[in-house]
């Protein structure tokens, strides 16, 4: 139990005083995985909402392959964008591996699928007939779609919180392709993991909290956005 | 409501593109990549050391902290510029292969052998190979790194010393590094072979001793090697000499030396640049 008062102490402490180290390893969390949510978001709505609106061959096999994407562990994905970028690997000349650029990558892969499965699941349990109607009204395909997104931001919202919440929290990638480097590419899940191999719980425990605080701030914000206004318009 | 859907995304896409722009795409001018074991980063040694290399030097250090065998690996694929590692044989064996340059000798502690204080084997204070021999008959729980990284294969050499082959639900593989190894140890009141430099830096946190030390096989030595273009096109040769050249330098070695005596009353390392390597026992 000491360990943990210890550890929340510590992570008062950490906020309080203002330790540059500390704040550089919060401001790069923030970076790299709300970067990597971003992206995802970018690829995953448009082909997100391909999947759940438009009909081509290949369709299922992508929303399959996204619902199994949903559950791919980090530390796989790491080791696929470590391969790639390695020196020797087919990227290797853009010498990204160990920078946050890397973590961006393979944590925007964790992400996509994520995005795409949830957005392809909103949009499908949208009124189908609501797209039909809109056109009727005179609407261009893409103000339709639009409005159609605005209809589903509630499960849309949801599914940038999962992306978020899969990639801030996930350490095998940041690991892996980012190598934890002082001052460069360390994280608060990575501190966490070297904190625990040096014995040092309390602060471990402190970076976990302060993970969770970010977690809660940023789902805050985003479920504030998402619960405006819900009331009949 | 779509126009607060688009100011969502057009901040997501404002921390994109912030992170593009602080995220460097091109490779450093002046960054290597250096190869480690668990032990010198979890002792706390490479944090100390590095800022200064930087300082002097201008190259910024990208640390791989890994089981021996797997920095030896990344050597060889020529991912890795420059290595800083604790496993002579497989070094040797290593260098033989023609990828790696120089390998020079840069510093040592050793090994102890740990155990909780009950010692239900009674090996404290016996011979490494004897202590082992006990444990095995014993069937105690001993908890193995079992990660090809130098600890490991020392302990490989303990075990093939004392006429062992160990297996059996008493020996217990953990895969990881040297800490979360102790760790795993200290709950399982088992038997361990750690690095003396990571033992001390966290002793406070186990519940583990030091049952058998100072025997001559127990030495555990690091060198520097450089890797070459042979390995790979895009290994840095002018990094790797400039981080081999600045350990082995003496005011480096002063501060190996001096590393961790504050702390914890004793130095973790004994620098040993330009020593004699027969002289050192090995």
């Amino acid at each position: 139990m000491d360990v943990l008062f210890g550890g929340l102490a510590d992570a008062i402490r950490l906020l309080l005083s203002g330790d540059e180290d500390s704040w550089s390893i919060i401001a790069l969390t923030l970076r790299v995985s709300l970067t990597a949510t971003a992206i995802a978001l970018l690829v995953g709505l448009p082909l997100g909402a391909a999947v759940a609106l438009a009909r081509f061959p290949g369709r299922r096999v992508i929303l399959a392959a996204a619902n199994t994407g949903m559950g791919m562990p980090p530390v796989v994905v790491g080791l696929f964008v470590t391969v790639l970028l390695w020196r020797s690997g087919p990227l290797g000349g853009l010498g990204l591996l160990y920078t946050p650029t890397a973590m961006v990558i393979a944590q925007g892969a964790i992400a996509t699928p994520i995005v795409v499965a949830l957005v392809a699941a909103a949009l499908q349990q949208a009124d189908p007939d609501f797209r039909v109607q809109m056109q009727a009204l005179g609407a261009t395909p893409i103000r339709a779609l639009a409005a159609l997104l605005g209809e589903a931001r509630l499960p849309l919202l949801a599914g940038a919180m999962a992306a978020f919440g899969a990639v801030v929290s996930e350490v095998g990638a940041a690991q892996m392709v980012g190598g934890n480097l002082a001052g460069q590419t360390r994280v608060l899940t990575t501190a966490a993991v070297l904190a625990t191999s040096r014995g040092q719980f309390s602060l471990a425990i402190a970076f976990g909290l302060i993970l969770l605080l970010i977690a809660f701030g940023v789902n805050l914000s985003l479920t504030l956005i998402q619960q405006r206004q819900t009331v009949p318009r | 409501m779509r126009s607060r859907i688009l100011v969502v995304l057009a901040s997501l896409a404002m921390a994109l593109l912030a992170g593009c722009g602080a995220a460097p795409g091109d490779p450093a001018p002046k960054s290597l990549i250096l190869a480690t074991t668990t032990s010198t980063q979890d002792s706390g040694l490479l944090d100390e050391l590095l800022p200064v290399f930087t300082r002097d030097s201008g190259w910024q250090v990208k640390t791989v902290a890994v089981g021996s065998g797997q920095a030896i690996e990344l050597g060889r694929r020529g991912e890795a510029d420059v290595l800083l590692v604790h496993s002579p044989a497989a070094e040797e064996k290593f260098v033989a292969e023609g990828g790696a340059g120089a390998r020079r000798l840069v510093m040592h502690n050793d090994f102890v052998l740990l155990g909780p204080e009950a010692d239900p084997a009674k090996v404290r204070g016996t011979s490494s190979a004897e202590a082992m021999k006990k444990i095995a008959d014993e069937q105690a729980v001993f908890v193995s790194r079992g990660d090809e990284s130098g600890t490991h294969s020392k302990e490989k050499d303990l075990w093939s010393k004392a006429g062992v082959t160990p297996g059996g639900s008493w020996y217990q593989s953990t895969g990881q590094g040297m800490g979360e190894t102790l760790r795993v140890a200290s709950e399982k009141a088992g038997y361990t072979l750690s690095d003396r430099a990571t033992y001390l830096t966290q002793r406070d946190t186990l519940s583990l001793e030091v049952l058998s030390e100072g025997d001559p096989g127990l030495l555990n030595v690091y060198h520097v090697i450089e890797m070459t273009k042979k390995a790979g096109d895009r290994v840095r040769t002018d990094g790797a000499k400039a981080f081999a050249d600045w350990i082995v330098a003496p005011s480096t070695q002063r501060l190996i030396g001096e590393f961790g005596r504050a702390k914890y009353g004793q130095p973790l390392f004994t620098p040993d640049a330009g020593k004699d390597e027969a002289k050192l026992g090995l």
